[in-house]
C-alpha cells in the first residue's frame, strides 16, 4: 500500500467497513486476537516518529504479530548503508510486511520495488501518507455517516503535506469537496488541477465547511522563509474561535498531530469537547492500521478488500 | 547492438570510394544520391556525379548501398568521469560509445575532478584522447575557478592550451557581476562562453514545477527560472559585444526570447538536447531517476516550442548532454539522485525523429548536429569540402530497433530513452578516414575492381 491515489471507492469503503469492526476490539479489555499469528511485521522508520510508529505496533500486536522495529538512529543506516541494501537485508529476514516512513518522496515506492513481501506506506516525503487519510476518512464518517457531499478545508502548510496529498486523492475520491487554505507560499504549484479550491485567507476558506483539517506548519522542512513570523502566522491562518464562525456551527475540527499550539490551533478550539475529535483520530488511527494488515497480510486477499495492495 | 569498434588504426592513407550513398551536404542544404572520395584522411571530391559510371578503378571503393553518408555528428557537451569518477566513464569507454553512436568529435565539459580550471587539464584530454584514436576530442575550459562563479579562470592560459570555449558545465554563474567580467574579458582571445541559464536561487528543486510535480510531492523549478537567466545574458552579451552560446534550451519562454534578441541581430546562439524536444515531466512519473536532468524535463507545450525552434533554426545545435551516472548515484530516492542520463548513442536516433516526423530535413538536422557546432566551436569538421578531415557517419534512417540500457556501449546505463523504440541506426563511422565503427549488419563490398 503506497498511496491513495489510485484506490477506488469501492476499495476504501471496505477498508472503512474493516477498519470499523476492529474498533469494538479496540475499546473492549481483552484486546488481543491471534489472526496475524506467526507473521513478522518490521517498522522501518528513517524519520523520527513517535505516533505513527507506536500506532502500527499497536495494531499489529493487537492481530497477534511479531513487530520489530527499526530504530534508524543506531543502525547501519547511519553507517552508510544505501535504502536498497538495508531493503534487501531486512526482505532476506523474509518479513510479512514492511511498514516505512522515510523522509523523501518515493522512497518507499523504490523500496517496494526490491522486497517481495507487503509494504505500507507510513509517510514517504511530501508524497502521500495513506493510512493518516484514511484513519481520517474513519473519523469524519463516523461522525456524519458519509463523506459524500461535504465540504473540507485543509488549512496551512499544504506545500509540505502529505496528509494533505493523502486527503486531497481520498476525500475526493468519496464524493468530497476540497478546500485548500494558506498562504500563497505554502501552495504547491498548480494545486488547483488536483481538483481543490484554494484559498488565501481563513474567511473565505472556511465559510459553509463541514470539516476543518489543520495541518502543522513543517518548518523543519523550510528552506529559507515562507512565512515572515510565527506570531503573524497564528494571526492570519492560525485557527482560533473567531476564525471558526464562518464554519457550519457542527463543523469538526482535525489535526494530523502532533499539534503546534498557538502556531496553527489555538488551544481553546483544539480542546473544544464538542467539535475537535483530534483524539479520536488517533484512535481510529489503530483501527485503520489493523485494517491494513489484516487486508494485506491477514490471508484474506479475496474479501471485499482485496484489491487494496 | 552488435558492432565492432575499431581503435588505435593507423592514419588513413591513399584513396577510399565511398560510392552509391545518399549524401547528406549540410552546408549545401542538400541530399542526392553520389560518392565521396577521400584522400590521406581527407575529403579529396564528393558530389552526384562522382564515378557515376561505377566503381573507380584501382582504389578501394566501398559500396554504401543507398544508406545515409553525412559529415560525422559534433557533440558539443560530453561529460566523462575521466579524471575523477572512471567508474562512471573514461575516455575510452566515451570514445567507444561515440563511435556506435556516429560521433565524430566531440567536446569535454570541464565539471571533473579537479575540474579543467588548469592548463594541464586540457592537455592531460588531449593526450589521452591520442592514446584513445577513436573520435577527436576537444574540451572546455572552466570559466570559473572550479566552476563556482566567482573568479575568472584563466582563460587565455586554457585557450593556450588547446580549451575550444569556457564554461562552468551545469553551474550557472548567478553572479551578473562576474558573467559581465567573463564575457568583456573573452573577447581578448575571441574566446566563445557557453552558459546553462538557470537562475540558481530558483534550481534548487528536482522537477520542472507543476501538478506533475505537486502530485509526487517533489520541489520544482520552475521554468522561469531559465528565461530569467536568457534575458540577462542577452542583455550581457549585447553590452560586452561578448560571444554567448546558451545551452539546454528547454523551455517556450526562452525560445522566444532568443528568437527577438537574434532578430534584434546579436550573434547570440543556442543548442538544446535530445531529452527537451522528444521527452515531457511524465517520464519522471513513478520517480524514474533516469528522467532527473539538469534542466528538468519540461511541459508538453515547453517540449513543442523546443521542436518549433529547431525547425525555425532559433536553436542552431543539437548536443547529446552525455552524463553517465552510475547505480549507486540513480538506485535512490528522486530527491537524492544525481541527474543527467548518457546520451552518445541515442543522439542521432532520437533526433532523427524530427525527420521522421517531417519537422526537419535530414540536411536540416545535420546543421544542427554537425555542421552549426563545428561552426560556433572553430573545429575542422562538421562539413563536406574539399580538404575538410573525413568524418563521416554512414547510417540507415530506416533501421527500427529499441533502445536497451543492457545493450548500451557506454559504462553506465542511465538512458532517459530506456526502452524507447526507435527508427534509425549507424552503420559505420569514419573519422579523418579511418572507419573506426562498423555495425554487423553493413560488410563493405570492399572490392577493388
Amino acid at each position: 500500500m503506497l498511496g491513495i491515489e489510485g484506490l477506488s471507492p469501492e476499495t476504501i469503503s471496505g477498508l472503512l467497513d474493516l477498519s470499523e469492526s476492529y474498533i469494538p476490539q479496540n475499546q473492549s479489555i481483552d484486546k488481543r486476537r491471534d489472526l496475524l499469528t506467526g507473521r513478522t511485521v518490521i517498522n522501518l522508520f528513517f524519520e523520527n516518529s513517535t505516533r505513527t510508529r507506536t500506532s502500527f505496533e499497536v495494531a499489529a500486536k493487537r492481530l497477534g504479530a511479531d513487530v520489530i522495529n527499526m530504530d534508524v538512529a543506531t543502525s547501519s543506516v547511519k553507517k552508510g548503508e544505501t535504502l536498497l541494501d538495508t531493503a534487501m537485508t531486512l526482505n532476506a529476514m523474509r518479513p510479512d510486511a514492511i511498514v516505512v516512513r522515510h523522509s523523501e518522496s518515493g522512497a518507499v515506492s523504490l523500496l517496494s520495488q526490491k522486497v517481495n513481501c507487503t509494504v505500507i506506506n507510513a509517510g514517504d516525503g511530501q508524497h502521500e501518507h495513506p493510512t493518516q487519510a484514511l484513519l481520517d476518512a474513519l473519523t469524519i464518517r463516523r461522525r456524519r455517516g458519509t463523506l459524500e457531499g461535504l465540504l473540507v478545508a485543509i488549512c496551512g502548510d499544504i506545500l509540505h503535506s502529505r496528509v494533505a496529498r493523502s486527503n486531497i486523492h481520498l476525500l475526493q475520491i468519496m464524493g468530497a469537496r476540497v478546500r485548500v487554505v494558506g498562504p500563497p507560499t505554502l501552495m504547491p504549484t498548480d494545486i488547483d488541477k488536483m481538483g481543490v479550491e484554494v484559498h488565501y485567507n481563513m474567511r473565505s476558506g472556511l465559510k459553509d465547511v463541514d470539516i476543518v483539517m489543520m495541518l502543522r506548519l513543517q518548518t523543519e522542512r523550510m528552506q529559507g522563509s515562507f512565512v515572515p513570523s510565527i506570531s503573524e502566522y497564528f494571526r492570519f491562518f492560525g485557527l482560533d474561535k473567531e476564525k471558526l464562525k464562518v464554519a457550519k456551527p457542527d463543523a469538526l475540527i482535525m489535526h494530523p498531530g502532533p499539534m503546534n499550539r498557538g502556531v496553527e490551533i489555538d488551544s481553546e478550539v483544539a480542546d473544544d469537547f464538542d467539535r475537535s475529535v483530534i483524539h479520536e483520530q488517533v484512535e481510529m488511527g489503530v483501527a485503520v492500521r489493523m485494517a491494513c494488515l489484516d487486508a494485506l497480510i491477514g490471508g484474506r486477499r479475496n474479501s471485499v478488500v482485496g484489491a487494496a495492495a | 547492438m552488435t558492432g565492432n569498434v575499431r581503435r588505435g588504426t593507423a592514419p588513413h592513407t591513399g584513396s577510399t570510394a565511398f560510392i552509391n550513398a545518399r549524401i547528406v551536404d549540410p552546408t549545401a542544404d542538400v541530399e542526392y544520391t553520389g560518392a565521396i572520395l577521400i584522400s590521406d584522411g581527407k575529403i579529396a571530391d564528393f558530389g552526384p556525379n562522382l564515378f557515376a559510371s561505377g566503381a573507380p578503378y584501382g582504389i578501394e571503393s566501398v559500396d554504401c548501398r543507398g544508406l545515409y553518408l553525412a559529415p560525422g555528428i559534433v557533440d558539443a557537451r560530453v561529460h566523462t568521469g575521466e579524471p575523477g569518477e572512471e567508474h562512471k566513464e573514461t575516455l575510452e569507454s566515451a570514445g567507444i560509445a561515440a563511435a556506435v553512436g556516429g560521433i565524430t568529435s566531440l567536446v569535454l565539459l570541464p565539471d571533473n575532478e579537479p575540474p579543467f580550471d588548469d592548463a594541464s587539464l586540457i592537455e592531460f584530454v588531449a593526450r589521452r584522447a591520442r592514446q584513445v584514436k577513436l573520435a577527436n576530442m576537444y574540451a572546455y575550459g572552466a570559466l570559473t575557478v572550479g566552476l563556482e562563479g566567482q573568479h575568472l579562470a584563466e582563460m587565455g592560459l586554457l585557450a593556450e592550451a588547446g580549451a575550444v570555449a569556457f564554461t562552468d558545465a551545469d553551474h550557472a554563474v548567478g553572479n551578473a557581476q562576474v558573467m559581465r567580467r567573463a564575457l568583456y574579458y573573452a573577447k581578448a582571445f575571441d574566446a566563445l562562453i557557453v552558459h546553462l541559464p538557470q537562475e540558481p536561487s530558483l534550481s534548487g528543486g528536482n522537477m520542472t514545477s507543476g501538478v506533475m510535480a505537486t502530485r509526487l510531492g517533489l520541489s520544482g523549478v520552475p521554468p522561469l527560472a531559465e528565461v530569467m537567466m536568457v534575458e540577462r545574458d542577452i542583455r550581457l552579451a549585447e553590452m560586452t559585444g561578448g560571444r554567448l552560446h546558451l545551452t539546454k534550451i528547454s523551455t517556450a519562454e526562452s525560445v522566444k526570447a532568443i528568437a527577438a534578441a537574434k532578430a534584434r541581430g546579436l550573434k547570440i546562439t543556442c543548442d538544446t538536447a535530445p531529452p527537451y524536444f522528444a521527452l515531457n515531466d511524465l517520464a519522471v512519473g513513478d520517480y524514474r531517476t533516469f528522467g532527473k536532468l539538469v534542466p528538468p524535463l519540461r511541459a508538453e507545450a515547453d517540449r513543442e516550442a523546443v521542436v518549433e525552434g529547431l525547425k525555425t533554426g532559433v536553436i542552431d545545435a543539437i548536443v547529446s548532454d552525455h552524463r553517465p551516472q552510475d547505480q549507486d548515484s540513480k538506485r535512490v530516492p528522486f530527491a537524492s539522485a544525481e541527474p543527467g542520463g548518457v546520451g552518445l548513442e541515442t543522439l542521432l536516433p532520437i533526433s532523427l525523429e524530427l525527420v521522421h516526423n517531417e519537422q526537419l530535413t535530414l540536411p536540416r538536422l545535420f546543421q544542427r548536429l554537425s555542421a552549426a557546432p563545428a561552426r560556433l566551436f572553430n573545429l575542422p569538421g562538421g562539413k563536406l569540402a574539399k580538404g575538410a578531415p573525413a568524418d563521416l557517419v554512414l547510417f540507415d534512417s530506416d533501421y527500427a530497433w529499441r533502445v536497451d540500457r543492457d545493450d548500451l556501449w557506454s559504462k553506465t546505463k542511465n538512458s532517459p530513452f530506456d526502452e524507447r523504440p526507435v527508427q534509425g541506426l549507424v552503420m559505420a563511422t569514419i573519422v579523418g578516414g579511418r572507419t573506426i565503427y562498423r555495425h554487423d549488419n553493413f560488410t563493405p563490398a570492399a572490392a577493388t575492381a
